[in-house]
């Protein structure tokens, strides 16, 4: 039986990333929310425009979805599998930094949380799946939005307001902070959201590079971070770890 | 130099697969290897296993695990083996060569000889002696079966030739030495699934033997589920074997349900509910197994009351397979989601009778409260629904057995995943739901165990310290809500009843 051809698995994730979000995105914005070099982003683009799935706006130069696929259905994960295929992975990763555990999706400008583990300490604390968190204002929602273009774009458009003195409330801030999570493959914030608290995450992409969820921890800033303030090498590392295994899990047999 | 780490291996070998998992002393998991094992279906309602190749899955899952954790086999302080019940193995002791396949305990080849065997006196002739009704489901039939059925075999057990053991009798024996001084022993909770080992004396019983024709000279020893049954020649060469318990009642020990009154349910295909009853053996008066929790060296052994639930899992895979509603199960919660409540909808998954605490075989499942209001986000409710008051059922029945009142429900299991399912089951059990952060209990209950008799862990305490919540779900449904719920499932339960009708076979 042949294998997977890895252009087509690319080819999917720019149809996914053009289907959310603002929906025109140039030839750099694809290849950095998918992790490609440029000149492959660009060739599965003009690919793609030749088969008619996707389209060029003259003026701007910009990539959006084409009418050939008008019939097809939009793409979903659903969060459940998600949090099915991650739970063992978020234990460990809860179990080896003895923080808590949260597993995020965009939803509009928010980060949904998907899952949450308990910080193994055996505190009083309680499940928040389900509700949301400010993109601009954590771990997860930066690394969420630094591989999604167009919502990056919507949410540098939109409000950003301001939890603390540390949040980057302004676009500029903002964009800087994402050029920076996708320079380094993963996200850190702290005192972002709230005072004391910092978070690190890493993204969870499927075979095709889509970044389709973020993983994390959070906890106390002194736990969280080195005397310079850069988060802790083997908590890091710990993240980036459950975020490739959850990956795997995604695309078995890869 | 820093002294290397040290673990304990955790051999579970189960239904489906071996899996080999190494704990660090905080609990933790460490590596996981596993290998799958080929089911044969020799005939309708038959299942074996090659016990040969299981062996040699272990002989190859523990040096993998040594491998990804990249730990020596000297770092190994114990191995623990948690099993598959029920599975019957023959052997024959001079060569090591099984005597035919394993009978797996989904079997069901002796159901006309366990009929006979309760003969006028009915299914609960050796209930006292042993905890056990008369079923296809455990070993000792099954070797009787075996004798009847194999020419020559009798004769060769009554001179020694021939050994029986459960799934970890026969890993135990070969990881010793096999044929050249292999330990033939079984534990306290494998030898309870049996029928053929006195509940409260904890010994082999004439009565019991007699009764099913079972020559004591083919039968292991039987020993505590925490203590040095010998050392290993092969696989981890010196490493002491210090743990052997059934896989439900490792995932008791490893859920550290240590108290009477603590219980835990494993939710998979079908579901398992424990309750720790202490050094007190319960008799039920509604169809629970009374069973050997476990039993630590000299100490007292725990008994547990056991009630299994036949088809939760197995209701989500109907769901999306024979249904077609949903694409993979976790999207029951997702479509279950998408309504406030079940419409007024219950489904009674009967699908082979009622089980626990009702013992129906009549009956069969049922969809009942349709209106045109009802769309399949109430059904994927129902399904969830139907799972927790199933739950409800069985563990009202073991608070009127035991006169234990369950103040939370410790959960393992695939079905763990789902939120909703885990707070519609606080919500119907009106306790706390606890998920603990190791989900694999049973590895992590053979590990104790094991870890305990060596000395790697000191005591029961040191065990809860390592246990730890990763969720919990609180009961938040109205009291006279939960009562009319209730209410309407045992309405539906009662409507499922006399479905089948006695008739000619086919008909």
């Amino acid at each position: 039986m042949p294998g997977s051809v890895q252009s087509i698995e690319r080819a999917a994730a720019v149809l996914r990333l053009l289907s959310g979000g603002a929906g025109r995105l140039g030839c750099v914005e694809v290849a950095n929310s998918l992790g490609l070099a440029k000149g492959t982003a660009h060739g599965i683009l003009r690919t793609l425009q030749e088969v008619g799935f996707v389209e060029q706006d003259r003026p701007s130069g910009k990539y959006l979805l084409g009418a050939g696929l008008l019939e097809l259905t939009a793409w979903h994960l659903d969060p459940n599998e998600l949090r099915s295929l991650a739970l063992n992975w978020t234990d460990t990763l809860a179990a080896r930094s003895g923080e808590a555990v949260r597993l995020g999706v965009l939803d509009g400008p928010a980060v949904l949380v998907v899952h949450h583990g308990f910080r193994p300490d055996d505190t009083e604390q309680s499940l928040d799946v389900g509700s949301h968190r400010p993109a601009h204002a954590c771990a997860l929602g930066k690394v969420l939005l630094a591989y999604d273009a167009g919502a990056a774009a919507l949410a540098l458009r939109g409000v950003l307001p301001a939890y603390t003195p540390l949040t980057c409330a302004t676009p500029h801030r903002l964009s800087a902070a994402l050029a920076k999570v996708r320079a380094q493959g993963w996200a850190f914030e702290a005192q972002e959201r709230e005072m004391g608290e910092a978070g690190i995450a890493a993204p969870v992409r499927d075979r095709g590079g889509l970044t389709v969820a973020a993983v994390g921890i959070t906890g106390a800033v002194d736990d969280l971070c080195d005397s310079d303030g850069a988060p802790r090498p083997a908590l890091l590392a710990l993240v980036q770890s459950a975020a490739r295994a959850i990956s795997r899990e995604l695309a078995p047999g890869s | 130099m820093r002294p290397l780490p040290r673990f304990v291996a955790s051999i579970d070998q189960g239904t489906t697969s071996t899996r080999c998992i190494l704990f660090d002393q905080s609990g933790r998991l460490v590596a996981v290897a596993q290998a799958e094992h080929q089911q044969h279906y020799p005939r309708p309602g038959w299942v074996e296993h090659d016990a040969e190749e299981i062996w040699r899955n272990v002989c190859r899952v523990v040096p993998d695990a040594l491998a990804q954790a990249g730990a020596l086999p000297e770092q190994v302080v114990a191995l623990g083996i948690a099993n598959q019940r029920e599975t019957t193995v023959l052997w024959e002791r001079a060569t090591g060569r099984p005597v035919g396949r394993a009978v797996v305990w989904q079997d069901t080849r002796t159901a006309d000889l366990v009929q006979e065997l309760a003969g006028e006196h009915g299914p609960d002739r050796f209930r006292d002696r042993c905890g056990l009704p008369l079923a296809p489901y455990f070993a000792g039939p099954r070797l009787r079966w075996l004798l009847d059925h194999t020419p020559g075999l009798r004769q060769r057990a009554e001179r020694g030739e021939v050994l029986f053991g459960t799934m970890e009798t026969w890993l135990i024996w070969q990881l010793t030495g096999g044929p050249d001084g292999g330990v033939h022993v079984t534990d306290v909770t494998n030898a309870s699934r049996t029928m053929l080992m006195d509940i409260t004396a904890l010994r082999w019983d004439d009565t019991l033997l007699d009764a099913m024709g079972v020559p004591r000279a083919m039968l292991p020893q039987i020993r505590s589920s925490s203590e040095v049954y010998g050392l290993a020649t092969a696989v981890l060469p010196g490493t002491p074997i210090a743990a052997a318990l059934g896989d439900q009642q490792a995932a008791l020990f490893g859920q550290t349900c240590f108290a009477p009154g603590e219980a835990k349910c494993t939710y998979g295909t079908g579901s398992f509910l424990l309750l720790n009853t202490g050094t007190e053996i319960v008799r039920s008066g509604h169809g629970m197994l009374t069973t050997v929790g476990y039993q630590l060296g000299q100490e007292p052994a725990r008994y547990a009351l056991e009630g299994s639930i036949a088809v939760t899992g197995s209701l989500v895979q109907w769901f999306r397979d024979g249904l077609g509603l949903i694409r993979s199960a976790p999207e029951i919660e997702t479509l279950a989601m998408t309504v406030e409540d079940n419409g007024g909808c219950y489904i009674v998954p009967a699908f082979a009778g009622l089980f626990a605490p009702h013992w129906r075989s009549e009956a069969r499942g049922l969809i009942v409260g349709l209106t045109s209001y009802v769309t399949k986000g109430h059904l994927a409710r129902a399904v969830l629904e139907a799972v927790a008051w199933q739950t409800r059922e069985v563990v009202d029945a073991m608070d009127a057995d035991s006169g234990l009142r369950l103040e939370s429900l410790r959960v393992d299991g695939g079905m763990t995943a789902d939120h909703l399912l885990m707070q519609i089951l606080a919500d119907v059990l009106d306790v706390p739901v606890i998920r603990p952060m190791v989900r694999e209990t049973v590895s992590l209950g053979a590990a104790y165990a094991a870890g305990l008799a060596v000395g790697y862990w000191a005591d029961l305490e040191g065990l809860r310290r390592n246990w730890h919540r990763a969720g919990q779900w609180l009961p938040a449904m109205d009291p006279e809500r939960r009562d009319r719920e209730y209410d309407n499932w045992s309405r539906a339960v009662q409507r499922s009843m006399d479905w089948v009708r006695p008739g000619p076979p086919g008909g």
